[in-house]
This record gives structure tokens, sequence and C-alpha cells, in this order.
């Protein structure tokens, strides 16, 4: 990116401590990190509970987004790497954490996730990441029982929405909402893969079609593919969304009138760092806790 | 009553042309690996899983073959008949799910 332009598909990377979480002598610290495609997180847990938080984009190489997310979590902290008793590490095919003690599924961690931020009516999550789309069941206790992952074409992911973010020249924030500007739903676009997104787009700019029309296209295509999945698992109440589509409500609102099922509420992340996008890192950061205690036995 | 846990995996995808997948179910999955041997394209193996946190050795379908699924397991014409590695395993941990739009 040249800079001084204006970077649209640049979401918000953050950091966040809750020092009423402050660990003391006796407290079990964990930490799980999570690398995706697109975001790297990190957090860190005091007993179970989220101290520590940070999002941030993945870059070249795993080992180097780890160190780095993980550095930042660490950051207005008391703590050192060294403190944390045990490290959980999950992400996108065969990633590797280098300080990890450990590395599980991201599906495992999504559902223990799904299962701390909303709790143990959760039965079914919906992860919209940035190569994929998973679907995911699970029990009160957040144990997966069965899931399914689409990453042939990375349809309707976190990809797809910067490229088109890009194309548009709407901050990819703000495109959820855009999308629902529209008198009618229009059809919805034939292929969702990343490769063709940007030249159907432009096509359909040049036969006059609006940006708000092309995304609620886009969008409308994705929201299909999605429910085509949930439907495959079985989607049963409560659905979750989770990963960094889960705060675009031009794609969840669009997948909650297609079930005609509504999608859990977006908790008050700020206040606890109980972020949907972060579902794979906070249920690594539980498993690690569980590791350790095992360990001990 | 108890739900019996299972864990299902659902390799493969659905496209413009249908859904493929190989379905597994790790919980009743012993990994004794007749269906590895039984596979003609080889793209079954078993793997380390870690299944909630304990560790259990289960069939996958390997990685590289994942999105191919529709190629690969075409010749064991799974829409018509049952394909060896179904028809292998005792515990009946494996089923196709073959749907190809006309
Ligand atoms: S034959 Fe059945 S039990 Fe044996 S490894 Fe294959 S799926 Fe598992
Ligand atoms: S259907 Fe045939 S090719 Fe596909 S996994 Fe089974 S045995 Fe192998």
């Amino acid at each position: 990116m040249i800079e001084g332009s204006q970077q649209y598909w640049r979401w918000r990377e953050y950091h966040l401590v809750f020092p009423e979480k402050r660990p003391k002598q006796s407290s079990i610290i964990t930490a799980g990190v999570d690398i995706g495609s697109v975001s790297s997180k990190a957090v860190i847990m005091v007993n179970g509970e989220i101290y520590s938080i940070s999002i941030m984009r993945t870059g070249s190489s795993s080992p180097d987004s780890a160190k780095k997310v993980m550095e930042w979590a660490l950051k207005d902290t008391e703590l050192k790497l060294s403190d944390i008793h045990y490290i959980v590490g999950t992400g996108y095919g065969r990633v590797n954490v280098p300080m990890a003690h450990n590395t599980l599924t991201e599906i495992a961690c999504h559902a223990k996730g799904a299962n701390y931020i909303w709790g143990p009516t959760v039965r079914t999550i919906l992860d919209v990441g940035g190569q994929d789309i998973k679907a995911i069941k699970c029990d009160e206790k957040g144990k997966v029982l069965s899931f399914l992952m689409n990453d042939k074409c990375a349809a309707g992911t976190g990809r797809g929405m910067e490229v088109l973010a890009d194309l548009l020249k709407i901050p990819i924030e703000e495109m959820g909402a855009v999308s629902l500007n529209v008198d009618e739903e229009p059809e919805p676009v034939s292929c969702t893969c990343v490769a063709f997104a940007r030249t159907e787009a432009m096509w359909l700019l040049r036969r006059g079609w609006t940006k708000e029309k092309v995304l609620a296209a886009y969008m409308r295509a994705m929201a299909i593919r999605m429910c085509n999945l949930l439907q495959r698992v079985g989607c049963e109440s409560e659905l979750a969304v989770t990963g960094g589509q889960s705060k675009n409500v031009g794609i969840i609102s669009r997948v909650e009138s297609l079930l005609g099922m509504k999608t859990l509420p977006m908790p008050e992340w700020e206040k606890d760092g109980r972020d949907p996008m972060a579902a794979g890192a906070i249920g690594a950061a539980l498993f690690a806790k569980a590791l350790h205690e095992k360990a001990k036995k | 009553m108890r739900r019996r846990t299972c864990i299902i995996t659902y390799y493969g995808y659905m496209d413009g042309s249908g859904e493929y997948y190989i379905v597994i179910d790790s919980s009743i999955c012993d990994g004794c690996g007749l269906c590895v041997g039984q596979c003609p394209k080889k793209i079954i193996e078993t793997a380390k899983a870690m299944i909630d946190i304990e560790e259990k050795i289960v069939a996958t379908v390997k990685e590289e073959h994942r999105k191919n699924i529709k190629y690969e397991c075409l010749p064991c014409k799974p829409d018509k008949e049952t394909p060896p590695c179904v028809s292998v395993c005792k515990n009946n941990a494996i089923r196709i799910i073959w749907k190809a739009k006309a």
C-alpha cells in the first residue's frame, strides 16, 4: 500500500487489557494464539477469564505473526512470556506457533470460544474467516459434535470483502451497512470467488449498478452459501456467528432472513474482550487451562 | 437420556455442480486403518487428532486431496455403489455424501 492513500480494506487492529483481571500469586495464567489467513489473535487468560487481547493483521510468516501478536498482548500487562503457564496455538492450515506448548484444531477452539462468549445455549456456530467458512455443531459444554468446512472457494470470506472494499472505496467496516441500503434485494451474483470478485463487480458497475446494489448482490450470494453449509450440518438454535465477518450486518441480517432464525447478539466485547472475531484464541486459552491442569495432576 | 457424542468431520465441499463429502465419525472410528488399504486413490490416512483434549488416532482425508474429492472419488461411483472405504469399515464410521446436480 502506498503511504497516504486510504486503506479501505483495513479493519481495526486493537489491543485491550482488563486490569481488574490482573493475576495474583496463585493464578493460573494461560494464553491462546490463533493465526488465521487474514488476522492473528492472542488472548491471555487469568484463571480462565480474559485479561488481555490483541488482534492484528497476519504477516507473511506465521511464526513471526505469532510472536508479534503475543508480544502485543503482553504489552501493558505485568507479565512476561515466561510467566504464562501454558500456551495453545491454533489457526488456518498447518500453522506454526513457536511458543505454543500444544496445537489444537481451530474447530475445537472456535466451539469452546463461542461457548465462553455466549454461554451453554450455543448449538450451532457459523465461522466466517479470512479464507473459509465453517459450520460447527457443539454441545452445551462447547464440545464439537460435527463440523463442515468450505475452503474450496473463498466464497464470502474476509479476503473477498477486502478486495471489494478496495475496488468500491468503501471502508470495510461500513460495507455491511451500505449493502442494506437498497430498495429491493438484487439477484445474487453467480460466483463469489475472490479471483473473479473484482472483474464481476467492475462489470456490474459498468452496467450502471450502484455500489450498494453490487454489495447487496455479493452479500446475498455469500449468505446463501453459508445457509447451505448450515443446513448440511443441521442448523439448531441458538446460532452464533464468529470470525472476522461476525460484525458484518450485511451478511448477518441476510443469513437470518434466509434461515428464518435470529443469530445471537454481539456481546459488549469492548468491556470484557469477548470478541467473536477472537473466538478461536479464546477457546485456545481455555484449552490451555484444561491442559495445564491435566498436566499437573 | 444422554445423547451419544459424535465428532463428525465433513471432508469435501459444495460448489456450483453439487455436494461432495467424505464423512468420518471420529468417535466411533478406532483407527484400524482398513479403509486406508482399500482406497484405490490412497487419499485416506490415519493420523493423530485431538478430540477435545485427548489424542486419538483416526481416519482422515489427506489435506492435499480435500479440495478434489469430486474427481478423486468419482471412479468409485459413490452415487450408485458402496465405495470400498465405506464397505470395509466394520464400525460404520465412514459415509459418502454425493449429490451432483443434473
Ligand atoms: S475402517 Fe473404519 S474404523 Fe477403521 S480406520 Fe477406517 S474409518 Fe476408522
Ligand atoms: S470413495 Fe473411493 S476414492 Fe474416495 S475415499 Fe472411498 S475408496 Fe477412496
